[in-house]
């Protein structure tokens, strides 16, 4: 037997809410808002642990700047303070190396992860999740009880059709849905806003293109100055604490 | 004492399946480490007599090593993990997270990542023995 699937929601148990931002598709900015989502809520005086599961293209070191941190071990894995959040991702263990991992290996290693990471107490862990519905967001609904699925978009029919896909399966799942984040719109349509409402989910947020963030990247100040920081902190004030 | 949280999910295990079992009293826990996780052995017997619950209190532990087998995808070569070949940062990283083996080992036939720990990765409940 794995024994290590069993403490699981013991090492997760004095974290008030578990966050999981995730997308169908790749490249509509899941990273970026989970990154701001956690920062933004550390400035509202709570404790946050920002837990990067893209264990493939980590992204979340890269947009905070994040160099030369590494956990300590006290009774299991204890992440490094970064930017006021308790920080967990692959890169402290691969650094600059490529990680080509398959679906066991991604399973195997995000179990590890769970079953080892001591968070202590926090208010929020914010999981920035790899595209898709594959084994990351499948064990996190198998293995995390109090899961809950902040789901990104963009406007473009591509990246929306398999959002559809992935919020029906939640539905099915019975696995809480905060709602839905609108990135990089180009214009003021409606019609994701609606789409969303039809499928029984919340639109939480519209955030329009904003060349500014790329310039961002890599200065967490620059950043939380940036529209997408301005939207995920309304958000963050009135639909999530 | 990364092995501590091992420890605690052994005997967590230990006890579900104890209970699953009926058994009132555990006599006997057999764990086996793989190579690649590099777990101390002597930390992680200490943490599971620390941790061990009253109806353990006469379980003998036992901790069987097994060696590392990866198995390329590519080549189909098999090969035997060895620490030895690492440096300190890689194998304490490999220590941690064993799949990051991924990103410093190759096949060292055709030189492809893509291969799969075939046997030996981690820790593993392996047998429980009890009284009911």
């Amino acid at each position: 037997m794995d024994p290590r699937t069993t403490v699981i929601n013991e090492r997760l148990s004095r974290i008030g809410r578990i966050i999981a931002v995730s997308s169908g598709k790749g490249g509509v900015g899941k990273s970026l808002v989970a990154t701001s989502l956690a920062l933004t809520l550390s400035r509202r005086d709570c404790k946050v642990g920002l837990f990067d599961l893209d264990f493939t293209s980590p992204s979340t070191h890269l947009i905070m700047g994040v160099k030369n941190v590494q956990p300590e071990e006290d009774k299991g894995i204890v992440p490094p303070v970064v930017k006021n959040l308790a920080y967990m991702s692959l890169v402290h263990f691969s650094g600059d190396q490529a990680t080509p991992l398959r679906g066991a290996d991604v399973s195997n290693a995000l179990i590890e992860l769970l079953a080892v990471t001591q968070w202590g107490k926090l208010d929020f862990l914010v999981i920035d999740m790899p595209p898709g519905i594959g084994d990351a967001v499948l064990d996190l609904v198998r293995l995390v009880k109090r899961i809950e699925f902040l789901i990104v978009t963009t406007p473009s029919l591509l990246a929306f059709e398999t959002v559809k896909k992935q919020v029906r399966l939640l539905q099915e799942l019975k696995i809480p849905i905060i709602g839905l984040v609108e990135n990089m719109k180009r214009d003021q349509t409606k019609d994701i806003k609606q789409e969303t409402e039809r499928l029984g989910v919340r639109f939480l947020a519209g955030i329009p293109f904003d060349p500014e963030v790329e310039e961002a990247i890599g200065d967490v100040t620059k950043l939380l100055d940036t529209t997408l920081a301005q939207r995920i902190r309304e958000l963050a004030a009135n639909k999530i604490t | 004492m990364h092995e501590w949280a091992l420890a605690e999910a052994v005997i967590t295990a230990a006890q579900q399946i104890a209970e699953k079992e009926k058994l009132r009293e555990v006599r006997e826990v057999t764990v086996k480490i793989g190579e690649l996780q590099q777990v101390e052995e002597d930390i992680l017997r200490f943490a599971l007599l620390q941790l061990k619950p009253a109806s353990f209190k006469n379980a003998a532990f036992s901790i069987e090593r097994s060696k590392t087998t990866l198995k390329c995808r590519v080549c189909e070569n098999a090969w035997l993990f060895s620490k030895n070949k690492l440096d300190e940062n890689t194998a304490e990283a490999i220590h941690f997270i064993p799949e990051v083996a991924h990103a410093y080992i190759k096949c060292p036939k055709c030189g492809s990542p893509d291969f799969e720990i075939a046997e030996g990765r981690g820790i593993w409940l392996d047998n429980i023995k009890g009284v009911r």
